[in-house]
This record gives C-alpha cells, structure tokens and sequence, in this order.
C-alpha cells in the first residue's frame, strides 16, 4: 500500500513539475529561446495569488480585505492570479525580448536577458518584501479520502487533474487550431511567417501569456499545497522543470509531461529508498544518463544541418 | 627591449603589490579584494574559452570550480593540518611551500577529470542540451559533496589555513596574494597560448560551423576534450585559490549563483576576448564592492546593468576583439603570442 502512497506523491510533484515544464516547452517551441525567467514567474504568481488571496479574505491584518469565504476566494483568486502573472510574461516579452528581436540580436543575448530578468524577480522580490516567508492561506477545506490504506487529500486529485487537464487543452491548442498552427510554423520559420500574412508579434504575445498562466496556475497550487513563500522558491523548481522539459524533448509538449512526471517519479523514489539528501545527486544523474543516451530528449527530433 | 615593456611591466606590477601588501599600505580588505579579482580572471578567461571561443553555452563553471576547490584542500587539509577524521598532518610544516603548487594543480587535474562529464557528451550534444548538461552537472557536484559527511557536507570544509599559516612560518610575506597573482598569470598566459596555437585556432573553427571545420581536418572531438578539460581545470585552480584564500569552503558556494556570476562576467567582456574577459573580472569584482551599501539591491541592479548591456552593445565591452586590435600600437610592447 505504502507504494501506491508513492505512486499518487511521485504524481503530485511531477504535475508541478510539467505545469512549469509546459511554459518552457511552449516559449522554446516557438521562439527558439530558452525562458530562464519563467521559474520566477511562477514564484511571481505564488506571490500574486497570496496578495489577492489575502485581499480578498481580509487575513494576515489587511483592513482593505473583502472579507469573502474561502471558496469563493479561490474561485477568484485562480483567474485574476492566472490573468496577473500572464502580464508579469508578456512584460517581460514586450520590454526585453522583443526589442532584441526586433534588433535581430544573437539567440544568446535574449538567453542572457532572460537569465538576468529571472534575477530581478528574484533579488527585487527580496528587497522589496523583505526576507520573511509568507504563509498562505488556507482556501480548500481538506478532504482526506482513504482507499485500504491509502490515503488522497482532495487537494492533490486537483493538482494531478489540473495538470491533465491543461496538458489536454494545450496539446488540442497547439494541433488542433489554426492559432496552434500558426505557433508551430514560427518554430518551423520565422522569417516565411509574416509572409503568409500571420501576426508574428501576436503569436508570440499568445504564446507568453499561455505559458506564463500556467506558471500562475502552477504557483497557485504549489502555494496551497505547501503553504510557505519565499522569493528562491522559484529558482530550483524552475531549473528542475526546465531539465524536466529537456529530457523530454524541449518544444514538445507530449515531451514536457512526460518528463514533468519523470523527474517526480525519480524523486519520489529515490526518496523512498535512500536517504532525502540524495534526492537531487540521483535525479539530476538518472537525466543526465538519459541525456547521454538520447541527446534530443525522449521525443526531441535530431535535425539534420546543412552547411 | 620595447618588446618585453609589457612583460616586465606586469611583473614589476606584481612585485610592488607584494611589497605594498607586505608594508601594509594595502590593507587586508583591499588584498582579499585583489585576490578575488584574481580568483575571477581565471574563472571568467577560463569560461571564454568554451561559452566564447567555441561559442558553446556551458552554464556550470561552478561545479568544477567546487571541484577544484575540494581537491585542493583535501590535499592540503590532510598533509598540513590536524583533522579530527583525516588524522594528524602527514607533512612538516617545512614543506608547506613546496606542497602548496602541488596541491593547487591537483586540484586543477580533478577538475579537468570533472570537465570529461561534459566533454564526453558533447560530442554528440549541441547548444542547449549540452547547456542542460553543464547545468546538471553542477548540481551533481554540489549535491555529491553535501552527501560526503566525511568532508562536512552542508556545513563545509576548513583547515586551509593551517598551509597557509606554514608557508607564513617560514617566510613573512604575503603568500597568497603572490599565489593568486602567479596562477592569475599562468591562467590567462596559457589560455592566450592555446587560443593562438595552431592547434587552438580550431576551437573557433568549432563556433563557426561545426560540420565546416571537420571537413577542414579539425579533430572536433579532441578540440572539445581539450577546451572542456582545459576549461574546467583552470576553474577547478580558481577554486583552490579561493579556498585557500578563505580557508574555509562551502558547497553552496559554488552553486549556479557562482555560475551566473562568472557568465555574467564573460558576457560583459566580451565572447572570445581575452583582454575582455581580464577586464570585465576587474570591472566586475569592483563592481560588487562599490555596491555593497545597496545590500539586496545590488542584485537588481546587476543584472539590470547587463539588460542594457544586451540591449544596447550585445557583444559586451571588446566584443570578440584583444586590447592589440583596438590600439595596434599597443602591439610594440609585447612579443609573445
């Protein structure tokens, strides 16, 4: 029973660990360009939903609170929270990536920026909220159910099912619809696109804000499930999710889950067996050896280069 | 004689400094000021030659720098001094000074064997997945020795002082100082070496077009296997220096803040600049001390100083170009290559 215990934890984290996967996945899918900020973004929307959360139930001594339920708070707090931090993205997209674009600068420089950008969210949250961790909220009244032995908060079917459900939607996205279609022909190429007369700038903005809401959506969860914030939480999670998403195969989204889930099946195992210290060494080498064995990712495509 | 004007210019530099530090009219802050400055000059030219030369983007100098760092101190912990789990030191104290250089190459010979984790797939890996596997390397490093309880884990490593303390005994001077000054030197000399060699003008070869310089007889294995190893070996002796300059070590030292820190500096040098890359250390570690009031701040204000560093001259401060290109004069005052 204790592994079927397992089996839902190992689960839970690697739902957090695609939801951040996929917005990597997504940027890198169409623009080329690795999103190192995109870890931070999601610790942006833990923040974002804790001072809408905390605005809207009137707790933690704010007088300007609503004071609403809890359920209607959450009901409330997802979408603003998902609407706020895809502004945090396309921020970041309008002020410092595309100028570079429009530059036609080196794919590097925009990786560089990216880099720095996540440090600003960072170092800037400290400074400007000082270093005491937040607690969050309790929005969601705990369900335990408790199936011979093995025990499911209500809490962690919502994550699980949530990332499902937006792998579902971002996979019909992406094949189905013409904005999709759009999005993989930019991968394809950028410079025939406008051509065919498809808003480049758009698409991208599109594609921000898909990631970015994720990333919202994700820090949401993970702030209910682990009630504590701070500004580097962020920073190992999203590196994480980022190998997570290259051992999949970087601008795959089939990829980003798959890895997502990976990575917290490792972790939970080998927490289960070895000591917890341990956890990152045995994680971090398993995908390296999966890296040497396949260098483009489970289901990375080898392009072929032409001189 | 015109031509060895920069050479002897650069040791006469050095000697002052040793003797200002050793009259003290430098005092301790500003020596450890220019040992970091030292300490990022071989981090920062090292990592030119990989994320610059060979146009790679290698995101864990960090790893074979802790790496470095650990060697050499395991070396110099278990000869000089008396550990309560290494057991009491294996040397006298007399042969500190010979022991010292041996111990830092060590260190830098771990590294370079570190440096094969990355080497070894970059055969068949480019750009971003390699960039992922430097990335996972670092973490691999430092999650293995918070692992190791019988060099301190978490908590850290010390004992390097005891060395230093020796090499003290036997002569009053300011010994580390000239240590970080010689491998400063040492450093940037045989990277400059290799990058002009014929054999080293194929690691730029590589940047280019990979395929193209295999074509042109380019042994691209071996010339990863070289930049990587060379690369990470000199980290690996920025490391040693630097643990020995703080005498104390600390896994989370050397983490992908360390890594940032030193891309950042290779960024805003310059790729494929030496000069660059010896500059932006200098600018860079004065940088840090004169924001240091700013406290938190000066992390905001960093990264946003290389944000408009990106936007508004990309290629850093030299760009791909040596000092000698943007001043050809400069090239009567020196001869070596």
């Amino acid at each position: 029973m204790e592994f079927f215990q397992h089996v839902l934890n190992a689960l839970q984290f690697g739902s957090f660990y695609a939801l951040i996967a996929l917005g990597y996945t997504l940027v890198y899918g169409v623009l080329r360009l690795i999103n190192f900020a995109h870890g931070d973004i999601f610790m942006v929307g833990a923040y974002i939903a804790y001072f809408v959360a905390i605005m809207l139930l009137g707790a933690d001594g704010v007088a300007a609170g609503a004071g609403l339920s809890p359920g209607l708070t959450l009901a409330i707090t997802v979408p603003v929270t998902m609407i706020l931090t895809s502004l945090v993205g396309v921020t970041l997209e309008r002020t410092m990536y595309r100028p570079l674009r429009r530059k036609g600068a080196d794919r590097l420089y925009v990786v560089i920026t990216a880099l720095m950008a996540g440090l600003i969210l960072e170092n800037g949250n400290l400074a400007l909220l000082g270093a005491s961790r937040k607690s969050f909220p309790e929005l969601l009244q705990k369900v335990v159910w408790t199936f011979g032995g093995v025990s499911v908060t209500n809490l962690k079917v919502i994550v699980i099912v949530a990332a499902v459900v937006v792998f579902g939607l971002l996979q019909f996205i992406v094949t189905r619809t013409k904005i999709g279609m759009a999005m993989r022909g930019i991968s394809y190429d950028k410079f025939a696109i406008p051509l065919m007369g498809i808003p480049l700038d758009t698409i991208i903005v599109f594609t921000f804000i898909l990631g970015s809401s994720m990333a919202g959506l994700a820090g949401i969860l993970f702030a209910m499930s682990y009630p504590i914030l701070e500004p580097y939480m962020g920073a190992l999670i999203g590196w994480k999710a980022f190998i997570a998403a290259v051992v999949g195969g970087i601008g795959d989204i089939r990829g980003a889950i798959v890895g997502g889930f990976l990575l917290g099946f490792i972790e939970i195992g080998v927490v289960a067996v070895f000591p917890s210290t341990l956890r990152d060494l045995f994680a971090f080498s398993v995908l390296l050896g999966i890296l040497w064995l396949k260098p483009t990712g489970l289901f990375g495509v080898a392009k072929t280069t032409k001189i | 004689m015109q031509k060895h004007t920069f050479t002897i210019t650069m040791f006469a530099g050095m000697a002052v400094l040793a003797v200002l530090a050793q009259l003290g009219v430098i005092n301790q802050y500003l020596q450890s000021v220019i040992m970091l400055m030292g300490v990022n000059i071989i981090l920062c030219s090292s990592l030119n030659l990989v994320n610059g030369y060979m146009g790679e983007f290698s995101c864990g100098h960090g790893g074979f720098m802790c790496v470095g760092a650990y060697a050499s101190s395991l070396v110099t912990v278990l000869c000089f001094s008396k550990n309560h789990i290494l057991g009491a030191p294996l040397l006298p104290d007399s042969l500190a000074l010979l022991a010292f250089p041996l111990a830092l190459a060590a260190g830098a010979a771990v590294a370079a064997v570190a440096g094969l984790v990355v080497a070894v797939p970059s055969f068949k890996t480019r750009g971003d997945y390699l960039a992922i596997i430097t990335l996972a390397a670092n973490y691999i490093v430092i999650s293995a020795i918070d692992n190791l309880e019988i060099i301190g884990g978490p908590r850290g490593f010390m004992g390097m002082n005891a060395t230093v303390n020796a090499m003290n005994d036997l002569v009053q001077i300011p010994w580390m100082l000239l240590w970080v000054l010689g491998g400063t030197l040492f450093s940037v000399w045989i990277l400059r070496r290799f990058v002009s060699s014929t054999l080293g003008k194929g690691v730029p070869a590589i940047a280019q077009d990979e395929i193209a310089a295999e074509i042109m007889s380019v042994d691209t294995n071996r010339m990863k296997l070289i930049a990587f190893m060379l690369s990470s070996g000199l980290a690996g002796l920025a490391g040693g220096l630097f643990a020995h300059i703080l005498g104390y070590v600390n896994p989370h030292s050397f983490d992908i803040m360390k890594s940032t820190e030193v891309m950042v500096m290779v960024y805003l040098g310059g790729m494929g600049s030496l000069s660059g890359a010896t500059l932006s250390a200098v600018l860079f570690t004065v940088l840090l001390e004169v924001l240091r009031p700013l406290e938190i701040w000066k992390w905001v204000v960093i990264p946003l100083l290389l944000i408009l560093l990106m936007q508004f001259r990309p290629e850093g401060i030299m760009g791909n170009k040596e000092l000698s290109d943007l001043f050809p004069k400069l090239k009567k005052y020196y001869s070596f290559k």
